[in-house]
């Protein structure tokens, strides 16, 4: 089972569990619609009419209704097609959603979960940006990013059963949607979904590859970007240690200070700008935590400082591939 | 406006009680004014003198699990809605045992439980919330109704749009509350709107739109109730304009420079106080004796909720860490 087909089943089986649960966004069910901007909601209507809410194309209003209705109790999943247009209803994802429990003195709860395609992918700049590390300075919420189907489905059951707001941030090439809503690129990130109920814990990354000279830190689509860069160099006599954290705030650091103590090096992957990343969040906490164990520096792996371009070319050499990442590792390893 | 109809409607203890009430918001405010300029009170304030009328003859109409939304000027709500002064004044010091336990402060008081969300600060931030409080209402069948309240200048926030469009389509319980004291902030509602009343967008919503007098607490009950009853027999939204003034500045120390003298005394005259005095009067509900006895019995209440303020005790600084998370601890 793909990601956008295991997603849609753990929303059916929580709506079906907990009528608190509902979904509120653009063209999810829409009948003879999309189920959403990636299939992932596609039907739930038919079992859910009334707790399947289609909006106008008003993300403030829709996170703002998410906000309002988990005040009273509901647990809501609010979706927008494409992570860029979390920038249309900031204040409510950032002021209100993240802060209101705090601003409370702790007398309220605000159980939201906020879904987010992200991923360069043939669109240009603003369909594609990765905003993890925007919200990383947003004490309040919750933040995860499944790499698999396995774990997209036990994570997303994780935040709907939370208290607290979680954003979930999902790649467009690792949904494996179908039909007209196929996206080329695609990786193939499904996963035997077992049909008894589990969840995935938020707050703890997995190690997808054992390894012993460097470890590699990179979720979503460059997991498997890493996955593969540490499958070539395995060839030439280079183990890496490739750790999918899963969860972005809180980082499961004691998985990757572990690792860290175990390798002497540490490479972070990610699809963002490399300014203020996901990466430099972990490189810091490294380095205060256990300089003594590096035998090189922390390296960063990201996309340049720049928006994302279109012509298919430009777009290879913004996103970090395989290769690339195999060579900074490569040279990482000869010169330490 | 029947004012002798209304007061019948309303019955002469609780007309009483709305007119207590805006002179203890009345009261609260100017002494607390007074606090923040001799430097007692940390932080800032956004007061509500002269808008008294709005949020008690609002919330005059409500019951207790209904839900109100309030604004960066949250005090005149938050008395009116009745949450305890004392709670009030000491959020606004800073104290552990405010409303938020010192977290809110001016801009954020409310609680919840007692059906008014902390203040939202963000200028339109609260109709989008409010408008979900009401769709949760309508999807669990509740005959509760969310109220919120914000300014002329937030009607000029896409958020408005956004909240007022959906909680039409979706014809939630709601009451959009906008309170068009004629400034945010600096600027005269006049020099960016084109149009006379805001009440008038409700029609590109398809919403119904009503404009209330915001100096006579009766006038807003009677338009309010209206409202407010259709929203709980399930006919929808209503954006009810209430024409006020603030007769005090934007925020601490503002002289309010920018307003005639012409409008000042315009509204002044308006003051919804000694009007309410007059309806009261009139209706033979109330005498000057008794007014007296009600203003110092408001003066001794306001008087006591500042000692509490006052004499609370301050939060542990290390505080700052609780509250965040309901499933997870904060390290510094």
């Amino acid at each position: 089972m793909g990601i956008a087909e295991s997603l849609r089943k753990a929303i059916h089986d929580e709506m079906a569990r907990d009528e608190r649960v509902f979904c509120i966004g653009e063209d999810i069910g829409i009948p003879g619609g999309y189920g959403g901007a990636f299939t992932v909601t596609l039907g739930l209507e038919k079992d859910f009419r009334e707790r399947i809410i289609d909006t106008p194309i008003s993300e403030i209003g829709i996170f703002g209704a998410a906000c309002g209705a988990a005040l009273m109790g509901m647990r809501p999943i609010a979706d927008v097609q494409y992570g860029d247009f979390l920038l249309c209803c900031m204040d409510q994802v950032v002021n209100q959603i993240a802060k209101l429990r705090y601003m409370s003195g702790g007398k309220l709860t605000m159980p939201v979960v906020m879904r987010a395609p992200v991923g360069v992918t043939g669109r240009g700049a603003q369909h594609a940006q990765c905003l993890e590390p925007f919200f990383l300075p947003c004490p309040g919420i919750k933040i995860i990013a499944p790499a698999t189907a396995y774990d997209a489905a036990g994570l997303l059951r994780a935040a709907v059963r939370d208290d607290d707001p979680v954003l979930i941030f999902e790649h467009k090439l690792l949904y494996g949607s179908k039909g007209p809503r196929a996206e080329s690129g695609t990786l193939d990130a499904s996963s035997e979904i077992p049909d008894e109920d589990y969840t995935v814990p938020i707050g703890k990354g997995i190690i997808r590859c054992e390894g012993s000279d460097v470890t590699i830190v990179a979720g979503l689509l460059m997991m498997h970007f890493s996955l593969r860069a540490a499958e070539m160099i395995e060839q030439e006599g280079i183990s890496c240690e490739v750790i999918d954290p899963r969860t972005l705030w809180p980082l499961d650091m004691e998985l990757i200070l572990r690792s860290v103590r175990k390798t002497g090096r540490l490479v972070t992957v990610e699809e963002s700008p490399k300014q203020g990343g996901v990466g430099a969040e972990i490189a810091a906490q490294v380095a205060e935590l256990v300089p003594d164990y590096l035998l090189a520096p922390v390296t960063r792996i990201a996309a340049p400082n720049t928006p994302a371009p279109f012509a298919p070319v430009m777009e290879k050499y913004y996103v970090p591939q395989p290769e690339r990442i195999r060579d900074t590792v490569r040279k990482l390893i000869e010169e330490s | 406006m029947d004012h002798d109809r209304i007061i019948a409607e309303i019955g002469a203890k609780k007309a009483v009680e709305m007119y207590r009430r805006m002179l203890e918001i009345r009261e609260f405010e100017e002494r607390i004014r007074y606090l923040f300029l001799e430097g007692k009170m940390p932080g800032t304030i956004h007061q509500y003198i002269g808008m008294e009328a709005c949020a008690v003859g609002v919330c005059a109409t409500l019951k207790g699990d209904d839900v109100i939304a309030s604004t960066h000027r949250p005090t005149g709500h938050a008395v009116a809605r009745g949450i305890p002064m004392k709670e009030i004044m000491a959020e606004l010091y800073g104290r552990s045992t405010g409303c938020c336990k010192g977290k809110g402060g001016s801009m954020h008081i409310g609680d919840l439980s007692r059906g008014m969300i902390p203040a939202i600060a963000i200028v339109g931030g609260n109709l989008p919330i409010i408008m979900g409080v009401a769709l949760a209402f309508k999807l669990r069948a509740e005959k509760r109704v969310a109220v919120s309240f914000f300014g002329d200048g937030a009607s000029n926030e896409g958020s408005f749009h956004e909240a007022l469009n959906m909680a039409a389509v979706y014809g939630v319980p709601a009451l959009f509350v906008c309170e068009n004291n004629q400034y945010g902030a600096s600027t005269n509602i006049k020099r960016v709107l084109k149009i006379e009343n805001i009440a008038d967008r409700a029609t590109a919503y398809g919403m119904r739109g009503d404009i209330a007098d915001g100096m006579d607490v009766f006038d807003v009950y009677s338009h309010a109730k209206e409202a407010v009853n259709m929203a709980r027999s399930g006919k929808g939204p209503t954006l009810l304009e209430l024409k006020t003034f603030r007769l005090c500045g934007h925020s601490r120390r503002d002289p309010n420079n920018y307003m005639t003298d012409e409008e000042k005394k315009f509204w002044k005259n308006q003051d919804p106080i000694p009007r309410c005095e007059t309806v009261l009067r009139k209706a033979k509900i109330i005498t000057d004796a008794k007014i007296s006895i009600q203003k110092k019995e408001t003066e001794e209440k306001v008087a006591e909720a500042i000692e509490y303020g006052r004499q609370s005790p301050e939060p542990k600084p290390e505080d700052t860490l609780q509250d965040l998370y309901v499933s997870m601890e904060v390290s510094r």
